[in-house]
C-alpha cells in the first residue's frame, strides 16, 4: 500500500515511518508547518528541518502551511492529506500517536472523510520500552524542546541515552509525566536512524529557556556519510 | 495454573501494520498483568490451536478494514467454543453475525459515554463509563444474547445467554484496561 507519513521530524513520526516501511511503500512525508508555537496538533521548534531528514531518507516531502489556529488547523491538515493523495497517490496515512486520543480522533475523522486508511503503529505502546527500542534500533534523538516542570535547561540539545531514559522513568513515577513527551512535556528531533541513508550533523544551534519552557533551535546543519 | 489467552488478529492480512495498533496493545496489557498470550491470524485459528488456550479474544481492526465481514465462515470454531471469549469491535461484529445477528452501519470515532444497563462478570454493575470507539459498523443483538450496555439497535456490549462469551463495541485498550484484566481473571 502507498502511504504518507504525518511527519514532524521527532522520534515518534520517524519511528512510525520505519515501522510502516516494513511492508508498505512510503510515497511521501507530510509536514504541516504551523506558525503558532503552541499548536495543539503540530510540533514546531525545528519543523523546517524536516526537509533535510527527508533528503537523508530519500523520501519526498510535502510541506504544508497552517496558521495553527485551534480546530481551523484541522482544515489545513485535511488539505495536506488530500494533496498527498492527489500528488503521490497515497491510500493511507501513518501517524506517531501513542496515547493522544485528541490527535488520533482528529486524524481518524479526516482519513474517513478522505477515504484513506489510518495507521498508528505506536498506539498504546509502553513508553519506556519504546524509548529503549529507539536506542537498540539505532536511532539518534535529541531533546529539542521542554515545556513542563521539572525539565531544566540542561535537557535541551542533549541526546537520548539509557541514563536519560532512566531519568525520564523516575520523572514519570514522581510527576506523572509522559516519558515520551506526548503530553507536550518534550519535543525531539531525529539525527539518524535505520531509514537514514546519511546522518544529520548540527553545525550551529541556539537555545532559549525560562520557567521550565525552552527550545533548542537548529540553525545550521548538513548531511554526512554514515 | 496460569491462564493462557489466544488473541485472534482480525486484520485483513497476517502481520499487517494494523496489528501494532489493534492486537499488540491487548497482548502487552495482558502480559503485564501476568497472562501469557499468543497472537494468531484468524485464518489460522483451528480447533487444534484453540485446544492449547484457556480463553480467546477476537481483536478489532482499522476503520477501513472490513475484510473479516466476507469471511464469517472462517470463524466456524465459535460454534462449539466453550471457553471464555471476548470480541472487541470487529470481534463483536463477527460474534453477532456468526450467531444470527447482523452487522449494521453505525459509525463512531472518539470517546463516548457508555451506559451499562445489566450486571455481568465482565463489566460489573450498571453505571456509566467512557469508552473509545473506532468503527463504521455496529452489530445487532442475536437471539439468545443479553444486552449488557447501550440502548441503540446495536448494543455497546452483549453476552451470550449465561455463557462467558462477550462482545464490546469500544476499545478497552484505551482508558478501560480493567476490562481486559477482568476478562483474563474470569
Amino acid at each position: 500500500m502507498k502511504l504518507g507519513v504525518l511527519f514532524s521530524g521527532g522520534k515518534d513520526s520517524v519511528f512510525a515511518c520505519w515501522r510502516a516501511r516494513e511492508k508498505n511503500d512510503i510515497a511521501c512525508l507530510i509536514t504541516v508547518v504551523s506558525q503558532n508555537a503552541d499548536s495543539y496538533m503540530f510540533h514546531t521548534p525545528n519543523i523546517r528541518c524536516t526537509r533535510l531528514q527527508a533528503e537523508a531518507m530519500e523520501i519526498p516531502l510535502l510541506s504544508w502551511p497552517t496558521r495553527g489556529i485551534k480546530e481551523l488547523e484541522l482544515e489545513d491538515l485535511m488539505g495536506s492529506m488530500a494533496a498527498a493523495r492527489d500528488q503521490y497517490g497515497i491510500q493511507g496515512v501513518v501517524t506517531g500517536a501513542i496515547e493522544s486520543v485528541y490527535q488520533a480522533v482528529r486524524v481518524q475523522r479526516i482519513c474517513r472523510c478522505l477515504d484513506l486508511w489510518c495507521f498508528n503503529p505506536l498506539w498504546q505502546i509502553n513508553q519506556i520500552d519504546y524509548l529503549r527500542q529507539l536506542l537498540s534500533d539505532g536511532f539518534r534523538v535529541i531533546i529539542s524542546g521542554v515545556y513542563a516542570y521539572p525539565f531544566e535547561a540542561s535537557w535541551l540539545g542533549k541526546e537520548l541515552t539509557e541514563e536519560r531514559i532512566q531519568s525520564l522513568a523516575r520523572l514519570q513515577e514522581k510527576y506523572r509525566i509522559n516519558p515520551s513527551g506526548e503530553g507536550g512535556e518534550l519535543e525531539t528531533f531525529v539525527l539518524d536512524g535505520p531509514l537514514f541513508k546519511r546522518k544529520i550533523e548540527i553545525l550551529k544551534a541556539s537555545q532559549s529557556y525560562a520557567n521550565y519552557r525552552g527550545n533548542f533551535v537548529i540553525e545550521e546543519m548538513r548531511l554526512v556519510e554514515k | 495454573m496460569i491462564c493462557r489467552i489466544l488473541l485472534a488478529d482480525l486484520c485483513d492480512k497476517k502481520n499487517s501494520l494494523s496489528r501494532y495498533e489493534f492486537v499488540n496493545p491487548i497482548r502487552e496489557i495482558l502480559e503485564r498483568s501476568g497472562f501469557p498470550c499468543k497472537i494468531c491470524h484468524y485464518t489460522e485459528v483451528t480447533d487444534n490451536v484453540l485446544a492449547s488456550y484457556d480463553k480467546m479474544i477476537l481483536c478489532g481492526t482499522a476503520l477501513k478494514d472490513n475484510a473479516y465481514m466476507g469471511q464469517i465462515d472462517a470463524f466456524y470454531w465459535l460454534k462449539d467454543l466453550n471457553k471464555p471469549t471476548l470480541g472487541i469491535c470487529a470481534g463483536m461484529q463477527v460474534i453477532s453475525a456468526f450467531f444470527g445477528g447482523s452487522i449494521v452501519q453505525q459509525p463512531a470515532i472518539g470517546l463516548n459515554r457508555i451506559e451499562i444497563i445489566r450486571s455481568s462478570p465482565l463489566l460489573g454493575k450498571p453505571r456509566q463509563i467512557e469508552g473509545y470507539h473506532l468503527h463504521n459498523f455496529g452489530a445487532t443483538l442475536p437471539e439468545g444474547f443479553l444486552r449488557l450496555a447501550g440502548r441503540n439497535e446495536s448494543p455497546e456490549a452483549f453476552q451470550r445467554c449465561t455463557l462467558p462469551v462477550y462482545g464490546i463495541m469500544f476499545h478497552p485498550e484505551v482508558r478501560n484496561r480493567w476490562i481486559l484484566e477482568r476478562f483474563a481473571s474470569l
